[in-house]
């Protein structure tokens, strides 16, 4: 099924609690588009990783700073779109989770699974603070899981 | 998150259920594990079979409860993976680090 024009917008204050919200919605959104439940759950993953990482290192967890998150369907083409009010940080400064000296880190898989379950992830960085993440996915290609296996 | 703790032949069997995610079970997860540590029970299966929601943090968790039992010359293996938690092993390659298990027995003579 495909549908066009679909836009839908949430704002949440920066609590843990309010990530689920931001993943049910995806995973609706995924499923009413025609996407399997796999390929569902996975996008919402993409989506819960994008708001934490919003809320804990864009907003540092100040519940007063907001995030926001854009859904747009057109056809089989999914855009997200999950913007903060942080400082902005260098994406080419992260680490590779996969690289042996990094294997047994405590943090810094989230991009990675972003990477892993979206088809394109790139960040945006306004002049007067704030970062927004915008994350594509053609629900027409199912999961694109590396590994093939879910 | 709820943790349930039993011994079995001095392995110290926790079955994990609900959410280990940012904020909501993560933490739990290190305190469970560092209290059978400081207990001396370094010996550890973590049946996750009951595990709902996992994320980059939980995953993180288990990487750090492995390495804290570990660290005081013990073993932390797995048990019962659910298979999307499995998946995220995988794609991180974790699943080369982990022992899985999907035999409550054998795990327990593996030790």
């Amino acid at each position: 099924m495909e549908r066009d024009g679909e836009r839908i917008e949430i704002t949440i204050s920066s609590r843990f609690e309010n990530i689920e919200l931001v993943q049910v919605i995806a995973e609706h959104l995924c499923e009413n588009a025609g996407m399997d439940e796999d390929g569902s759950h996975w996008i919402g993953m993409a989506v819960r990783e994008a708001v934490a990482n919003a809320i804990k290192h864009g907003n540092k967890l100040d519940i007063k700073k907001k995030v926001s998150a854009v859904f747009e369907l057109n056809g089989h083409d999914l855009a997200i779109t999950i913007s903060d009010e942080g400082t902005g940080f260098d994406p080419t400064a992260v680490s590779d989770p996969l690289n042996p000296q990094n294997l047994m880190k405590t943090s810094g898989r989230g991009i990675f699974y972003m990477r892993t379950f979206m088809d394109q992830i790139r960040y945006s960085f306004q002049d007067g603070g704030g970062t927004s993440l915008i994350m594509t996915k053609n629900l027409a290609k199912g999961t694109g899981l590396a590994t093939g296996k879910a | 998150m709820k943790a349930t703790t039993r011994d079995v032949n001095g392995i110290e069997i926790i079955k994990l259920d609900g959410k280990i995610t940012i904020g909501a079970g993560d933490q739990q997860l290190r305190d469970v594990i560092a209290n059978a540590v400081a207990n001396g029970k370094n010996k550890i299966l973590l049946d996750l079979s009951g595990v709902t929601t996992i994320d980059s943090s939980g995953i993180g968790e288990l990487v750090g409860s492995y390495t804290t039992a570990t660290n005081r010359g013990g073993k932390l293996k797995l048990l019962h993976l659910p298979a999307k938690l499995n998946e995220l092993l995988h794609v991180t390659q974790l699943i080369t680090v982990f022992e899985v298990y999907e035999n409550e027995d054998e795990a327990v003579k593996s030790f």
